[in-house]
């Protein structure tokens, strides 16, 4: 029974260093390919259209809520203390230092890491990805340097869009649902609001567009077994992928409230 | 000439290669037979690279692929042609894009020449007006097609075929016979292709060769191999459902 556990342990921490490994790998290897041309310039504009473009609506869609359950929910505290004016400073900060980066990058994970995991996770199951090799031509540089360039230059600026959007939210509870002024709305938002919110939101969110690429592209990788294989391949993308923001997320907010308070 | 010496691989400890020699002589066509799942896809990888031997060495006109780096076996592999079991074509891709794949990528070729040699080269496995289809509109003996014009197009030395025939019907699986005949002869390549299809193995080898247990146990031409005593081999290509190969194993319950 003891032992039993002692070898359980003991694979999932040989498979757990194995994965570390092979995404690191992976993670090198891109970055060494980046550079070296050719630039697919087609293939990574048709990713950022993917990546960013498409999903502007369900980004809109879940920033502007948020911006409005903010809102509301802190309407209900603020005012027992008749301080509903701090509302437009606590959902921009709100927005821009947390909700912003982490709400946009797990949308783009549940809605491009899967797909692209889905779409290498195939190519590799019916050896496209052997085939490549075979016409010399690089996996790693052809199908994942274009989508991390594209990740990492959609993520963040997706990021501010979501921060605007939830602002608007937090807007239109306050001006017309609580009888804020505009004119003060604007002013505690601006006030609250400093350089070092934004860009620590968006160094975050380059991180996030990181992990999302590797993972994604790991696991469409290692993806074995036909389409079973790829189904499990997309899940494990993904919940790898969530756990992996939210914990970085954890680990960048400590660092920054220490380093830069 | 592509040298197989010693070479061993292993899977999660389950040996599929143990030990294996085999030469290919430049300009034959060598057919390596075998049962599903016997590791004859893995021996074809290890010969283009895309696998490496835990042990041993693949010399390929007397270059030692094992060991070379990234950019080196690049540069071995644009000698090579390979056909994969399930054709492989890229979906987001074009007939054209597909089959032009090589040229696109690796040289500087103008536009209207890539069309060109695509067309040439749809012309020569017997297909025409199709550049602009993508992969998912073909059969599957189309599929087949198309793969080998993408592995021709750049005038490989080396043609590798993974089941050229399986997945297709008898028919087009003997077309697809005629057309590896065919480009043996007129770009005089040398063939290798693994099979478990006799009819396929007899019609196209100059020398089948059988892999059993990870080793290569059988090697000789079509006429040997047909007339051979060795009782392992007799199974397999009569297609016997008991000889020694299936000895201990009981399909009774399949009845």
């Amino acid at each position: 029974m003891l032992r039993n556990l002692a070898q359980f342990i003991g694979r999932r921490f040989v498979e757990f260093v194995r994965y570390g490994g092979g995404a690191s790998i992976l993670l090198g290897e891109t970055l060494f390919w980046i550079p070296i041309p050719p630039l697919r310039r087609r293939q990574v504009v048709e990713q950022m259209s993917k990546i960013g473009v498409d999903s502007l609506p369900i980004v809109s869609l879940i920033s502007l809520f948020t911006g409005m359950v903010l809102a509301l929910q802190s309407a209900y505290q603020m005012q027992k203390i008749s301080a509903e004016i701090y509302i437009a400073s606590l959902v921009a900060l709100s927005m821009v230092r947390e909700l912003g980066p982490v709400l946009t990058a797990l949308i783009v994970a549940g809605r491009i890491g899967a797909s692209i995991t889905a779409e290498v996770g195939t190519m590799k199951v019916t050896e496209q990805i052997d085939a490549l090799e075979t016409l010399a031509t690089n996996p790693v540089k052809y199908l994942v340097v274009p989508r991390f360039l594209a990740l990492v230059i959609m993520i963040p600026l997706l990021t501010l869009y979501a921060d605007v959007i939830g602002g608007v939210g937090g807007y239109l509870i306050g001006v017309y649902k609580l009888n804020i002024t505009h004119a003060m709305y604007m002013k505690m938002t601006w006030q609250a609001l400093r350089y070092k919110d934004v860009y620590t939101g968006l160094i975050k969110s380059v991180f996030f567009a990181v992990i999302i690429c590797i993972i994604a592209c790991y696991e469409g990788m290692r993806a074995e077994g036909g389409a079973e294989g790829v189904g499990k391949a997309t899940t494990s993308s993904v919940v790898t992928s969530f756990i992996l923001i939210i914990a970085s997320d954890c680990f960048f907010t400590a660092l920054f409230y220490f380093l830069a308070p | 000439m592509i040298e197989i010496i010693n070479v061993s691989k292993s899977f999660d400890g389950h040996k599929v290669l143990d030990n294996l020699n085999l030469t290919i002589k430049t300009g034959e066509s060598t057919v390596i037979i075998g049962r599903s799942g016997c590791g004859k896809s893995v021996l074809l990888k290890h010969i283009i690279g895309l696998m490496r031997p835990d042990s041993g060495h693949v010399l390929i006109d007397g270059k030692d692929i094992t060991r070379l780096d990234e950019k080196e076996i690049s540069a071995v592999r644009m000698k090579f042609g390979m056909l994969f079991q399930g054709a492989a074509l890229f979906d987001s891709l074009n007939i054209l894009e597909n089959v032009g794949f090589a040229l696109i990528e690796h040289t500087n070729t103008p536009k209207a020449e890539i069309a060109k040699r695509v067309k040439e080269s749809l012309i020569l496995v017997g297909l025409k007006d199709i550049e602009y289809k993508k992969p998912a509109e073909l059969s599957g003996g189309m599929r087949k097609r198309v793969g080998l014009a993408r592995a021709i197009i750049v005038r490989p030395e080396i043609m590798l075929y993974d089941e050229p025939t399986t997945g297709v019907d008898p028919i087009m699986g003997d077309s697809v016979n005629d057309l590896i005949m065919k480009l043996h002869t007129k770009l005089n390549v040398t063939s290798i292709a693994v099979t478990h299809d006799m009819t396929s193995a007899y019609k196209i080898a100059d020398r089948v060769a059988m892999l059993y247990n990870g080793k290569i146990i059988a090697d000789g031409t079509p006429d040997e191999i047909k007339s051979t005593k060795d009782p392992i081999v007799r199974q397999f290509i009569t297609g016997a459902g008991t000889g020694p190969i299936t000895e201990g194993i009981d399909f009774e319950h399949l009845v």
